[in-house]
């Protein structure tokens, strides 16, 4: 076990340094580089000033010399300013994190609440007339556009019921009731789409666990159905989906970044979107690398539940 | 035809599934009506792009059976050709990385050691990847930056072979993963050793041999991911990287409608709901040719 999460960590400590090269490279190749902004706020410079501010700040080297530049100074601790909001990168990231997470933490919570128990209660009623609704809505949920969705939120509970807000965040020091209007849209477009997607999971993996053996003998043995369902069965059914729960975890971090969008929820994927778009290459680079990192620790972490969860699995030929 | 055939019977059980088949029928309807927007066109006389200011966002009439947008467009037309490059885009964009995670489980699963070691890190670190935040980077690079000669970049089709290449490149891990574990089990069996004994190269038994037998999971998973697909190209749009105006697919439809949530809330209603209808068809349509092909996955 110890051997196999040494390697496994390994392995995403490598993808992260390749993708933080690659990102690096993607935003140098976005429109634009610092010298034009520079250039554009001040009509006077001529190009030999241009070329010269280019050699200044390095920007003529080659590209795996400017990457070596920045992860030196990064790993120093110096991430930058960021262009738009004018503060050092960290100082914008941690805020927009914290949105985040409140944001996605309320939905995932919510979303494992219901889709779990939604999931299990249809396979253990295959074909009946729940079970069809609970696949209807899961079909549903993966199907729909998550901007259109919360589009249509806006129009019936901003437009047509004036009862929440179209989007944006609290000031600070509102009440909690004044907070939580906020984030129902939001959470509410983000669970639907996750429940779709979760309850699938609980269903299929719970249907596969119900047709072993040892379902059969448990029910032999006088145990009621129900007991059967969500005692034995629930247990075993639920490795792949923690597993699939734990994948998800990660992406949690990068924020729903069209939800975040639509309802200008200053979250990370608001952020990433926002610094993308405004040509601030400093904030996009830094907060696409910590959404990369932390997506890859939650692939780890999910690799971990599951060696976990199930003793049955045997990792590179010794027991998990 | 043979009533014991395995088509016959998987024919057979895809037919039971009624949900499938209404679905199948509306994406061929919806495959027909887009095909046949000129016409549409023809009859109502306005074009998807003829702008008339003095008609904007009118209610829906004879002359406009769904109103016009607010630069006065007809809503209908602009549905219609939208959902021309919407399909398109999503139907291609699916068969490209389809095609691309073929070739590497292919390759993977049939050569196995180093070579499959790699590529499945290689698969596994795509599928670990925050990939709509990194596909926002990749949509907003320069071009002209890359190199390519300024009559692909200034050309018009430019933003929708953009989004096919970016969904290929990105969406190939599942298939991927499919085909070399079908491909591990299928080449020790007999047939492939035959192949071998009379001397048939490695790439004749590969896409000769053990391809035919996994058709039918792939094109389960293409028409799974056609839906996925459209959602993404639908996403990108929206935020106005996907398909570039004055070209009308259903993403770009609704990058305007949020801003005219207030004054015109049905634009936002339209688009979308074509897009959902579209995307639940296909998965209904790939959970029926799953369930036909392969009876042991459900039940």
């Amino acid at each position: 076990m110890r051997r196999f999460l040494l390697i496994r960590g390994l392995q995403s400590l490598v993808v992260l340094v390749i993708m933080s090269f690659v990102i690096y490279a993607l935003i140098g190749l976005m429109p634009g580089d610092p010298i034009d902004l520079m250039i554009s706020a001040n009509p006077n410079m001529t190009a030999a000033d241009a070329a010269a501010l280019r050699e200044l700040y390095g920007l003529d080297l080659p590209i795996y010399e400017r990457y070596w530049n920045w992860l030196t100074t990064a790993l120093s601790g110096d991430l930058g300013y960021s262009r738009l909001f004018g503060q050092p990168v960290l100082d914008v990231l941690f805020p927009a994190l914290k949105n985040t997470v409140i944001l996605m933490g309320t939905a995932f919570t919510l979303a494992v609440c219901v889709a779990i128990p939604i999931g299990t209660f249809a396979a253990s009623k295959p074909r009946s007339a729940v079970d069809y609704g609970v696949n209807l809505f899961a079909f549903a949920g993966i199907s729909i556009p998550s901007f259109w969705l919360a589009l249509m939120l806006i129009i019936v509970f901003s437009v047509f019921l004036g009862w929440l807000p179209a989007g944006g965040i609290a000031s600070d020091g509102a009440g909690l009731f004044e907070q939580a209007k906020y984030l129902v849209l939001p959470v509410a477009t983000i669970a639907t789409l996750s429940i779709g997607s979760y309850s699938r999971y609980t269903r299929s993996s719970m249907l596969e666990v119900l047709r072993q053996d040892y379902i059969r003998t448990a029910r032999a043995k006088g145990a009621s159905r129900r007991r059967v369902v969500w005692k034995h069965a629930l247990r075993n059914a639920m490795i792949p989906v923690v597993t699939i729960l734990a994948l998800d975890f990660g992406y949690l971090f990068s924020g729903a970044l069209v939800t975040e969008t639509i309802f200008s929820w200053p979250g990370m994927g608001k952020l990433i979107f926002d610094s993308v778009m405004g040509n601030d290459f400093n904030l996009a680079l830094v907060a696409l690398l910590f959404a990369t990192a932390l997506t890859l620790s939650a692939n780890l972490l999910a690799d971990i539940c599951y060696a976990w969860l199930d003793p049955r699995i045997v990792i590179g030929g010794e027991k998990a | 035809m043979n009533k014991n055939s395995p088509l016959f019977l998987a024919i057979r059980r895809f037919r039971r599934h009624k949900l499938a088949i209404f679905s199948a029928g509306v994406l061929l309807t919806m495959i027909l009506l887009v095909i046949l927007a000129p016409l549409v066109e023809k009859w109502l006389g306005v074009g998807a792009n003829d702008v008339d200011l003095y008609s904007r966002m009118v209610a829906p009439s004879a002359e406009h059976p769904l109103g016009t947008d607010e630069l006065g467009r007809d809503v209908l037309i602009r549905l219609l050709y939208g959902g021309r490059v919407s399909l398109f885009t999503g139907l291609m964009a699916a068969c490209f990385a389809a095609s691309i995670g073929t070739v590497i489980g292919l390759f993977a699963g049939f050569f196995g050691g180093r070579l499959d070691a790699t590529l499945m890190r290689l698969t596994d670190s795509v599928i670990a990847l925050p990939l709509l935040p990194l596909l926002i980077v990749l949509v907003a690079i320069d071009l002209n930056k890359l190199g390519l000669p300024p009559a692909i970049v200034e050309s018009e089709d430019v933003s929708f072979y953009r989004i096919v290449f970016i969904v290929a490149i990105t969406g190939w891990t599942t298939v991927a993963r499919l085909v070399r574990g079908a491909t591990l089990s299928i080449k020790e069996r007999e047939f492939v050793m035959a192949a071998q004994g009379v001397g048939a190269s490695n790439l004749h038994i590969m896409f000769r041999h053990i391809l035919p037998n996994l058709l039918s999971p792939i094109i389960v998973a293409v028409t799974l991911s056609v839906g996925g697909v459209i959602l993404l190209e639908s996403v990108l749009s929206f935020l106005g990287l996907g398909i570039q105006p004055p070209m009308a697919s259903w993403g770009n439809m609704l990058t305007n409608a949020q801003q005219l949530i207030w004054e015109a809330p049905m634009l936002a209603v339209y688009p979308g709901l074509l897009i959902f209808v579209t995307v639940i068809s296909f998965n209904f349509l790939g959970d029926g040719l799953q369930d036909a092909f392969d009876p042991k996955a459900e039940y």
